[in-house]
């Protein structure tokens, strides 16, 4: 196979998707979108599926913003015949400590100031809003009824077909085996299946982006980190918001099948491509679940996976254009919140490869951050 | 009594309540892969893990590309075999 396109696009998730369609829908033509395994098979598809906007950055608040106010309308705005099951059920995000209350009140304050409907609930209130939660050891804390759920699926397949519709190919069950470039010029990928000619090489492939950049000789500072989850079977809708700790370093959701879908951070995960399940997630997992929300016990698991964080010193995203190299621009890193914020994020790469002034600011975000020493940790993450 | 328009309806899934005609459907959209047809259906999501519907959408698929069945890859099966209360994981002797 010996073709030619006017844009790459590596990796077949939501941000992957989301960039072809944002850039086919500003008139831009032969995109091509490259996928290893199927859609979906990589960092989205393993998520927890929970979209908010309660962050503690100002830049991850607004892109979270905008990109839930997209959710809101995406079904429509993708003409997708089938549903994204978008719910707006809230986030509950729980204080055990002072410093947690503190940092939360601080987030608040940068909430608020971007317009997010988020709130202080003491203990009792946080009871009203979650009826089974155990309030033991809990100081209080903070609530935004506009988070929610949304399915990782239904979105990349309503991306997708949006975009194909608008004329972009997507090769499935296709490697990308290494980058091709020449005098600081991408000139193409080369695959499984041969070469693809190309100026402008879009890279979205979660941890995976690391192995390729190092072909041109790109250092990313990306590390793989496994993040394990579980699901239980449907039951009657109990549960509105997403149950959040970072003390627990977990999370808790119904989403609207019915099931429960809960997943766990663990600080002392080696940092590898491992993507198998362990038992010890799994008595860990219903331990903590069971403590915070006693119902569940009675609930049975019926699966659980493990997926990847693609890891940045910061927890930060790196978006932009890689410097040195033309034709390279960078959607990767986004450390375990990448779905929810996909809908803004692939609007703005797509302004930013067809060189138009962004949306938001995107620059805080570029690669160039590292090596300068400007990092800035986003804290509020499990 | 079954009504008319139910007089053909065959389960593919029991846990999740997919139809053949479901199945058929999206087949006929082009999705061949058993990996996209899971999660787009929830097709073998369910409690038995795809112990029924797999070997059933697998014969489908090898009919609709002409496959053989040996041919059709099977999704990944994921832990545990049998779905089990998180009461017991968590150590309660009160849920076994």
């Amino acid at each position: 196979m010996n073709k030619t396109a006017d844009y790459v696009i590596i990796g077949g998730g939501v941000i992957g998707c989301s960039i072809a369609y944002n850039l086919a829908k500003k008139g831009a033509k032969n995109i091509l979108l490259i996928e290893k395994k199927y859609l979906t098979s990589g960092a989205t598809g393993r998520c927890g599926a929970g979209v908010r906007m309660q962050f503690g950055t100002e830049t991850n608040c607004l892109l979270a913003k905008n990109s839930i106010e997209i959710f809101e309308h995406l079904g429509e705005e993708l003409d997708y015949q089938d549903s994204i099951e978008f719910k707006q059920g809230g986030y509950l995000l729980l204080a055990y400590t002072e410093k947690m209350v503190e940092q939360f009140h601080k987030n608040l304050g940068v909430q608020h100031k971007l317009g997010i409907p988020s709130r202080w609930v003491t203990p009792e209130e946080a009871k009203e809003i979650v009826p089974h939660l155990n309030t033991q050891g809990l100081l209080g804390a903070t609530f935004c009824g506009k988070d929610g759920h949304c399915n990782p699926f239904k979105t990349t397949d309503a991306y997708a077909k949006a975009a194909q519709r608008l004329g972009v190919e997507i090769l499935t069950y296709t490697e990308v085996t290494r980058l091709l470039a020449r005098e600081g010029k991408i000139t193409g990928v080369e695959t499984s299946r041969g070469v693809i000619e190309t100026p402008t090489v879009i890279l979205c492939a979660g941890s995976y982006s690391r192995d390729l950049a190092a072909t041109i000789g790109i250092e990313l500072p990306l590390t793989p980190e496994r993040h394990q989850i579980l699901v239980t079977e449907p039951v009657e809708m109990m549960q509105g918001p997403m149950v959040m700790s970072f003390y627990h370093g977990l999370y808790c959701q119904q989403v609207p099948h019915g099931s429960f879908v809960m997943g766990l951070g663990d600080p002392n995960e080696p940092q590898e491509y491992n993507q198998n399940g362990s038992w010890q997630f799994l008595h860990e997992m219903a331990a903590k679940a069971t403590f915070i929300l006693p119902p569940l016990a009675k609930l049975r698991v019926v699966r659980q996976w493990a997926g990847l964080y693609d890891l940045t010193p910061d927890r930060q995203q790196i978006l932009g254009s890689m410097p040195d190299f033309e034709g390279v621009h960078l959607a990767a890193g986004f450390s375990g919140h990448g779905f929810m914020i996909a809908p803004m994020t692939g609007k703005l790469m797509a302004e930013h490869i067809l060189g138009e002034e962004t949306s938001l600011p995107i620059s805080m975000f570029d690669f160039t951050r590292f090596a300068r020493g400007e990092l800035f940790v986003e804290p509020s993450v499990v | 009594m079954c009504e008319a328009k139910n007089k053909d309806l065959i389960m593919m899934c029991r846990c999740e309540d997919i139809t053949l005609d479901e199945v058929r459907d999206y087949i006929n959209q082009g999705i061949t892969d058993l990996e996209q047809l899971k999660r787009l259906l929830r097709i073998g999501m369910g409690p038995c893990q795809g112990r029924t519907c797999t070997p059933l959408v697998v014969n489908e698929l090898a009919k609709a590309t002409g496959r053989p069945v040996k041919e059709i890859p099977l999704t990944v099966f994921r832990q545990p075999t049998t779905p089990v209360k998180l009461g017991v994981l968590a150590g309660g002797i009160d849920y076994e």
